[in-house]
């Protein structure tokens, strides 16, 4: 008996012991989770597995930018179709989301009374209306535009109506590989000058004009190429046949009312972030930089940007994860993206609903994890570095 | 420990069991019945709330046929999406909601189909301005579609059969196609043709939109519940059985009294006055009665609901009774 109250009153036996006991009841609850699970789809005699994913999928998915999509591809392909737009709409939301957000934040901080009025009534508003009634407000009025056939024209190439944004598309001939390849070049060795330069301006305190010679490389060079091999690229304009525009590039009032709503509604967040951000920099520091000489914007720059990003990162990866999961409202507008495609008309013509699901949570989880360990990499980046 | 772990699984087995439908049904005092989320017709609610259509009048008689009382049931709007994970849970006791019956949705779903109360096919719906005339000259036209429907997959298959292109926008409702196909966002609206009569009666000026002529597939409509509880399944089975035999038998609504003393066994059968068949189903003896006395024969219902008189104009065609040129058939009342 004592030897047992003994056991009990050693700290680290006890919380082995509680920890033990804590896995092990959640194991147990899982366990018949997913038994009872199993029990009842048997006993209403639902099939399961995972076989459904090899058969042909027999519907169409209109909007796959990456993949030639048929209707006798199977569900896996569905699933990929899927993955990629909700990628797409992610990645164009994020970046755009990230400009607007750090422009109204700025904004707000500016000494302009009618452009802070403004941003500030924009965040409040967007911030206090729920995501879902902005993308179906986004996706009525571009239903509104005109017909297809009373499209608006601009350049005699672009045309829009409520079928989307139609544009030339280019098309890329032979030795056009070489520009690209230039481009790259151009971008590598600029990496590559910018840190020379900034080596030397440690070194020497000379300075060299990184910027313009980076210009020359990334635009000018593969420009001069492209003329000597003789303009080895033409464009595929969009013309009016039949029902629809054919050719060109189009970009439907789905996606657009996703990346507008989700642009939109995430910046506001990023905003306030962005103003908490460079507010979080004490005025010592703006103070002192500028009587070192410093001009406005180096200030800002060098000075207040450095330092206010590690308050900023971690509360943007989390907008950035919000965005990506948000995009599967794309639903309520039928934007093709994992939820809709795979998670919704998958599930719903093979009936396998717990298998769909699990795959696209498990997808979901997959990106964000993803979005979190980068942002956690660059966030690590910018921390202040003891020496 | 094991008696415990034996303990805690038994009862949650023991709450995944369900009782039969018809006890709970009975204990509840109504019915659950799944329905559309509004298809002119078929199931919608009318001018002063009630729903109504031939889907409606399904449920109703089921409700009728239990209770004797068309007014014990409750309708649960579903989507195309929702409705055979609400019948699977439990939530509804049966559907009836323009639900195609396929070797799939019957097996793999665990479903059972207990008959067929329209038989309908999938047709086009255009604007009349754009000048086609059939569904074959609709290469490259952006196509309005409910997703989750078999009217998905025939649409795939008719386009690549046929080798021309489409574009499919997929939309959730009814109600949503209708938006897409006024505003020009898409040029077809594809669905049953039922459907697609319901849909053009809503339109503000019908003679501006056009029905193809092109039936592109069989669309067996029928009511449905969960596999495996044949009792339950029997009651809406020959509930819808009794609609139709009564129209066969020329007994409606109105002399459905007088029917009684008929010398007709078969009638005598149908209407409780012979035999023991009520309580072979577990119902009371007049069940089939009550079911022509409060909602009428499948003629009454077709006629009021969906019939040439209605908005939907949709003649009988294949819904007549087999000895009227339709294939609309009703095993015996014995």
């Amino acid at each position: 008996m004592r030897s047992k109250l003994n056991f009990f009153s050693d700290e680290k036996f006890r919380s082995i012991f509680f920890q033990t006991l804590v896995i092990g009841l959640f194991a147990l609850g899982i366990f018949f989770i997913v038994q009872t699970t199993a029990y009842n789809l048997e006993k209403r005699n639902i099939a399961t597995g995972w076989r459904f994913l090899t058969d042909p999928a027999g519907f169409d998915i209109s909007f796959s930018p990456f993949i030639d999509f048929k209707s006798t591809d199977t569900h896996l392909d569905v699933y990929f179709v899927g993955v990629l737009n909700t990628l797409l709409v992610s990645v164009c939301g994020c970046i755009a989301a990230t400009i607007l957000g750090f422009l109204v934040g700025i904004i707000r901080l500016s000494s302009n009374w009618l452009l802070v009025r403004v941003a500030y009534i924009y965040v409040e508003f967007t911030r206090n209306v729920p995501l879902l009634l902005q993308i179906i407000l986004w996706y009525s009025i571009l239903i509104q535009l005109p017909r297809v056939k009373q499209s608006l024209e601009f350049l005699d190439v672009f045309f829009i109506s409520n079928r989307g944004i139609y544009s030339p598309r280019p098309v890329f001939e032979t030795g056009f590989s070489y520009v690209f390849i230039s481009i790259i070049l151009a971008f590598i060795s600029s990496f590559f000058i910018r840190r020379w330069a900034k080596k030397r301006q440690d070194d020497t305190g000379k300075q060299f004009p990184v910027l313009s010679s980076a210009f020359g490389l990334i635009i000018i060079v593969p420009l001069i190429l492209y003329f000597i091999i003789g303009s080895p690229l033409s464009f595929d304009y969009p013309a009016l046949k039949g029902f629809n525009f054919k050719g060109g590039m189009v970009i439907r009032p789905e996606f657009i009312a996703m990346f507008l709503a989700l642009t939109i509604y995430t910046a506001a967040f990023i905003s306030e972030t962005v103003r908490s951000g460079i507010l979080s920099v004490t005025k010592g520091q703006r103070e002192a930089s500028a009587s070192l000489g410093l001009k406005k914007s180096w200030i800002m720059r060098l000075i207040i940007i450095p330092q206010a990003l590690r308050v900023i990162v971690p509360p943007l990866t989390s907008q950035y994860l919000n965005l990506t999961k948000n995009s599967s409202l794309g639903i309520a507008v039928g934007y093709a993206d994992l939820v809709h495609g795979f998670g919704g008309i998958s599930l719903n013509q093979t009936g396998q609903a717990i298998e769909c699901m699990v795959i696209v949570m498990a997808t979901y989880l997959t990106i964000s994890l993803t979005i979190s360990v980068f942002m956690n990499i660059y966030n690590r980046s910018i921390q202040f570095k003891e020496k | 420990m094991k008696k415990l772990l034996s303990i805690l699984a038994v009862s949650v087995f023991a709450f995944a069991a369900n009782a039969g439908t018809l006890d709970d049904v009975k204990n509840r005092g109504f019915l659950k019945c799944g329905v559309t989320t509004g298809l002119a017709g078929f199931a919608a609610p009318d001018d002063s709330g009630e729903w109504a259509g031939l889907d409606a009048d399904m449920c109703r008689a089921v409700a009728v046929a239990v209770f004797g009382d068309r007014s014990k049931v409750e309708f649960i709007t579903t989507t195309g999406k929702s409705r055979f994970p609400t019948l699977a849970s439990g939530e509804v006791d049966m559907l009836a909601r323009n639900t195609t019956w396929t070797i799939s949705r019957d097996v793999n779903l665990g479903f059972e189909f207990v008959g067929v109360n329209f038989y309908d096919g999938q047709g086009f719906m255009i604007p009349s301005s754009l000048g086609v005339s059939s569904a074959t000259e609709l290469d490259g036209a952006t196509v309005c579609i409910q997703t989750g429907t078999t009217t998905e997959l025939n649409l795939a298959d008719f386009f690549r059969l046929n080798g021309i292109s489409y574009e499919a926008l997929p939309i959730e409702t009814n109600d949503e196609g209708k938006e897409n196909l006024f505003a020009g966002r898409c040029d077809v609206y594809t669905t049953d043709a039922s459907g697609l009569s319901s849909t053009r009666a809503a339109a503000a000026d019908p003679s501006k939109w056009l029905v193809l002529p092109e039936i592109i597939s069989k669309e067996p409509l029928g009511p449905l519940v969960r596999h495996g509880d044949h009792q339950w399944g029997d009651v809406v089975r020959w509930s819808l059985n009794a609609m139709i035999i009564a129209e066969e038998l020329g007994i409606t609504s109105e002399n459905v009294d007088a029917s009684k003393g008929s010398n007709v066994p078969e009638v005598l059968r149908l209407l409780g006055v012979e035999g023991s068949y009520g309580e072979m189903l577990e119902l009371a003896p007049d069940w089939a009665y009550q079911i022509i006395k409060q909602i009428g024969n499948y003629s009454e219902s077709y006629e009021a609901n969906v019939g040439p008189d209605t908005p939907l104009e949709i003649a009988r065609g294949l819904n007549a009774l087999w000895t009227q040129g339709g294939i609309l058939y009703a095993p015996p009342f014995r």
